[in-house]
C-alpha cells in the first residue's frame, strides 16, 4: 500500500516536474493561439462593433459574409490563384536560381546577393516601384514592349494582369527561397551524384533521382510556409492596387476594394475593411476562421501528400 | 475505434471553455461608461486631445488654437496628441482610461454615424442647449447634417472642406470660351472643346471624367443633383431618386463624349498622382478639374504656365438657379463617452468649433474652410480672391453632403462601385444596377444595426 502511494507521489512528481518545464510554451500557446482562436470564434456569433457589448446573432455574420457581402467570393478566388499559381512558381523559380547558383563557379558570392537583394526591398516601396514600371502609359516596360512591337498589357490597371504583376514582383523577390534552396542542394552528398555518374545516369536522373529525394523536405518546407504566405497577402496587393486607380486614400475616404475590378482583393484586406472600417468584428471573424480553416486545409493536404515527396527513411 | 477522452482532460477542456467565455464576457462589456457631465469645469484640470493632423504647419496651428483656449480658459490645461489615426482613436474611445483623449477629432466625416448610434462620443445637444448656441444657425446647412445621425448630435464641425471647378483660363481662352460652365451642358461642351487629341491620347483632355480621376467620385458628381439617398425609415432611396441616375448618366456621357472608357483610362495611369506636383491639373495636361478648396494652394505652389480660374461645379440644366452650391464635408470634433471631464472637454471643443476669432485663426493657419456661418463672413479672414468661391460654397444652403449612416461609408463604397461597373460598361442597364445597389444598401446597414 505505501508502495503505491510513494509511486504515485513519484508520478505525480514527476507530472508536476513536466508541466513546469512546458510552462513557457503552455503560456504562450494559451495567450497567443487558444484566447485569440477561442475568441475569434466566439465573436463570429456575436454582433459586436467594438463600443457597445457584444450580442448573440446566431449565425447572421456567416451567413451576411457567403450571401450577401459582395467582396467574399473574389477576395477568395484572387487568394486562392495566388495559393496555387503564385506559390508553384515562387518554388520553382527559387529552386531553378538556386540550382544555377550552386553551378556557377566564378562571382558566386555577387550572383547570390543579387537574387537576395530584392528579398529585403521594404514590400511598399518595392510595389510602388513595380507599378512604377509597369505604369501602362508611361512604364519603361510597356516603352520597350511596345518598341519591340509585342502587344503591352494593362499590368496594374487591368483586371486579367494585375495578379500576374503581383506574381512577377513576387518572383522577383524570391531571395529566400533562393538561400533556402541553395544550402539544401549544397548538403546533397557528392557520392550520391558520383555514383550515378558512375551508372551513366543522365543529368535530369541524376536531379530526379537524387537532388529532389534529398531535398523534397525543404521543398515541402517552401510550399507550405508559402501557402501560409499568400492566405496572409495584404500589403503588395492593396498598395498596388492603390497606386494603379491612382486614388491614395487616406482617413476620411471610401475603401476600395482592390483596383481593377476586385482583382487585387484578398481575404486579409477584407478582415481589416470588416473589422476597422465598419466596426463589423463579428463579420471580420467570420473571414478569419475562413482564411484559418483554408490554412489547415491547404496544410492538411500537404502533409497527407508528403510521401510523394519525400522518401522512406526521411 | 474512437478513443474515449479521459475524465480529467474533459473536466479541464470544459473548465479552460467556461473560464475564456466568462473573461471574454467581463471584459468586452467595458465599452463606455455612462459617466454624464457631472465635473466641475471651473476647477484646476488637465484634458486631452486627440487630433489628426500631422504636417508640421497643421501641428503649429492646433497647438495656436489649444494655446488660444488656455488663455481664456486659465484653469484648464490641454494635452494636446496629434497623428492620431483613426484605429488608434476607435481603440481609446472603446477602452477609456486614464490616458484616453477627452476630446477627439477625426477626418472620417463617415464615422460619424457609428459613433453616435454606439454612444461612442457624448449627444452634444444637451451641452449647445445649456450654451444657448444653436447649431443650425451656427454652423453652415450641411456641416450641420454631417454631424448627427437621427437627431444625435455627437460631433461638431471643426473646420470643413468645399468642392469646386478649377479651371484652366488660358486654355479657356484659347478655346474661346469667356466664362466657367454653369449648367452640365455647358460644362459637356465646354470639356469637349477643351480636348485636344494627339494619337491614341490627348495633348490637352477638357476634363477627366472617370471615377477614378481622383475627385471625381459619385458623391462629388451626385452633390450637384442633391440626392436623398435615404428615406425616412432608413431605406436607400438611390433606385427611386431621380437624381442619381441623373448624376451616373452625365457621367457616363462625358466619358463616352471625351474618348471612350479604355482611352479615357490609359491616359489617366499615365498621369501624376492627386497629391504630388505632376498633378495633371498643375501640369496642364487635364484644363478642367473638380477639386477640394486645397488644390488651390497646391496648385499655386506649382507655379503652372497658365492663370488658375475657381467656380462652383455646374448644377443641372433644369436646376439652374441652384448654381453655386456644392459639396461640403470635414473635420468633427467630439466629447468621448469615456471622458470623466466632460464639461471641461465641453468648454475646449466650443471654443474650437463655434469661437469666431478661434475658427478664424485656425482656418488662416490650415487653410480649409471655416465651420461656422460667421467665420465665413469674417473680415479677419485672410485668403486669395479665388478662395471666396469656396467661401460661398461652404456657406450656400443648398450646398450638399451626404448623410451619416450607421455603418460610415458602406453605402457610397456600393454606388461608387456601381459607378465603375456603368461607366467601363460592365452594367449597362443602369436601372437593374441601381436596384441592386440599392438592395446591398440595406442588407449592409440590416448587418450593422
Amino acid at each position: 500500500m505505501a508502495a503505491a502511494h510513494t509511486l504515485k507521489a513519484k508520478h505525480r512528481r514527476s507530472a508536476l516536474r513536466t508541466l513546469a518545464f512546458l510552462s513557457p510554451w503552455l503560456t504562450g500557446f494559451a495567450v497567443f493561439f487558444a484566447y485569440p482562436m477561442i475568441s475569434t470564434v466566439y465573436f463570429s456569433f456575436m454582433h459586436y462593433d467594438g463600443f457597445r457589448p457584444p450580442a448573440w446573432s446566431g449565425t447572421r455574420n456567416w451567413t451576411y459574409v457567403f450571401a450577401h457581402y459582395p467582396f467574399f467570393w473574389p477576395a477568395l478566388r484572387n487568394t486562392l490563384w495566388l495559393v496555387v499559381i503564385m506559390v508553384t512558381l515562387r518554388v520553382l523559380f527559387g529552386l531553378g536560381i538556386g540550382l544555377l547558383i550552386t553551378k556557377i563557379k566564378t562571382g558566386t558570392g555577387i550572383f547570390r546577393t543579387l537574387f537576395y537583394l530584392p528579398y529585403l526591398a521594404p514590400p511598399v516601396a518595392a510595389t510602388m516601384a513595380f507599378a512604377f514600371l509597369l505604369n501602362p502609359g508611361t512604364g519603361p516596360v510597356n516603352s520597350i514592349l511596345e518598341r519591340a512591337g509585342v502587344p503591352a498589357p494593362g499590368w496594374f490597371d487591368d483586371p486579367d494582369w494585375s495578379k500576374p504583376a503581383l506574381t512577377l514582383m513576387f518572383l522577383w523577390g524570391v531571395g529566400d527561397l533562393m538561400v533556402v534552396f541553395m544550402a539544401a542542394l549544397l548538403d546533397v552528398p557528392k557520392e550520391q551524384y558520383e555514383a550515378a555518374e558512375l551508372d551513366g545516369a543522365s543529368a535530369w536522373q541524376r536531379f530526379r533521382y537524387v537532388t529532389l529525394p534529398a531535398i523534397s523536405p525543404i521543398i515541402m518546407f517552401a510550399v507550405v510556409t508559402g501557402v501560409i504566405a499568400a492566405m496572409q497577402c495584404y500589403t503588395q496587393p492593396l498598395v498596388a492596387g492603390k497606386v494603379a486607380s491612382g486614388v491614395i486614400q487616406g482617413a476620411g475616404t471610401m475603401f476600395e476594394p482592390g483596383y481593377p475590378e476586385h482583382s487585387t482583393l484578398t481575404l486579409p484586406q477584407l478582415v481589416y475593411n470588416l473589422g476597422f472600417q465598419r466596426f463589423d468584428y463579428g463579420s471580420a471573424c467570420v473571414v478569419a476562421l475562413v482564411l484559418f480553416a483554408l490554412s489547415m486545409a491547404f496544410t492538411a493536404l500537404l502533409m497527407r501528400r508528403r510521401g510523394g515527396l519525400i522518401q522512406a527513411g526521411d | 475505434m474512437p478513443t474515449r477522452i479521459p475524465e480529467v482532460v474533459r473536466k479541464a477542456a470544459f473548465a479552460l471553455t467556461v473560464s475564456t467565455a466568462l473573461l471574454l464576457s467581463t471584459t468586452a462589456c467595458t465599452g463606455q461608461s455612462p459617466s454624464g457631465a457631472g465635473d466641475d469645469a471651473s476647477k484646476e484640470q488637465t484634458i486631452t486631445f486627440w487630433h489628426a493632423w500631422s504636417a508640421p504647419n497643421e501641428v503649429k496651428a492646433v497647438r495656436a488654437l489649444v494655446a488660444g483656449f488656455e488663455k481664456t480658459h486659465p484653469g484648464i490645461h490641454v494635452n494636446v496628441v496629434g497623428n492620431m489615426t483613426d484605429d488608434k482613436i476607435n481603440q481609446a474611445l472603446r477602452a477609456g482610461g486614464s490616458k484616453a483623449p477627452d476630446v477627439i477629432s477625426s477626418f472620417t466625416t463617415n464615422n460619424v454615424g457609428k459613433f453616435c448610434s454606439s454612444g461612442a462620443l457624448v449627444d452634444l445637444n444637451p451641452f449647445f442647449e445649456k450654451a444657448h448656441i444653436d447649431p443650425g444657425t451656427t454652423f453652415p446647412k450641411a456641416m450641420n447634417q454631417y454631424t448627427q445621425y437621427e437627431r444625435d448630435r455627437c460631433a461638431a464641425p471643426l473646420l470643413g472642406d468645399a468642392y469646386g471647378l478649377y479651371y484652366n483660363k488660358t486654355a479657356f481662352a484659347k478655346a474661346g470660351i469667356k466664362a466657367p460652365p454653369k449648367t452640365w451642358s455647358e460644362f459637356e461642351a465646354d470639356a469637349k472643346k477643351l480636348t485636344i487629341p494627339q494619337g491614341d491620347s490627348y495633348k490637352q483632355l477638357g476634363f477627366m471624367p472617370d471615377y477614378h480621376g481622383w475627385e471625381t467620385t459619385t458623391e462629388h458628381y451626385m452633390g450637384q443633383f442633391s440626392p436623398t439617398y435615404f428615406d425616412r425609415s432608413g431605406k436607400s432611396t438611390i433606385a427611386t431618386d431621380p437624381a442619381v441616375a441623373a448624376a451616373l448618366t452625365l457621367q457616363k456621357r462625358l466619358v463616352d463624349g471625351l474618348g471612350g472608357f479604355t482611352r479615357l483610362e490609359r491616359f489617366r495611369a499615365g498621369l501624376g498622382d492627386e497629391w504630388g506636383p505632376r498633378h495633371p491639373f498643375q501640369t496642364g495636361q487635364v484644363a478642367m478639374q473638380l477639386d477640394g478648396e486645397w488644390r488651390l494652394g497646391m496648385a499655386m505652389e506649382a507655379e503652372p504656365d497658365f492663370e488658375i480660374g475657381v467656380a462652383p461645379l455646374p448644377v443641372p440644366d433644369d436646376r439652374a438657379a441652384g448654381y453655386g452650391k456644392g459639396y461640403i464635408t470635414g473635420t468633427i470634433a467630439g466629447i468621448a463617452a469615456t471622458s470623466k471631464k466632460q464639461n471641461a472637454a465641453w468648454e475646449l471643443l466650443k471654443y474650437m468649433t463655434t469661437d469666431t476669432g478661434a475658427v478664424v485663426a485656425f482656418s488662416n493657419a490650415i487653410h480649409n474652410v471655416p465651420s461656422t456661418l460667421a467665420a465665413l463672413k469674417s473680415p479677419d479672414l485672410k485668403y486669395d480672391p479665388r478662395f471666396k468661391t469656396f467661401l460661398d460654397i461652404a456657406a450656400d444652403p443648398d450646398s450638399t453632403t451626404s448623410p451619416a449612416s450607421v455603418n460610415g461609408g458602406v453605402y457610397l463604397t456600393t454606388i461608387q462601385q456601381l459607378g465603375y461597373d456603368y461607366e467601363s460598361g460592365k452594367v449597362t442597364d443602369l436601372r437593374a444596377g441601381l436596384e441592386k445597389a440599392a438592395a446591398q444598401i440595406d442588407t449592409d446597414i440590416a448587418q450593422a444595426k
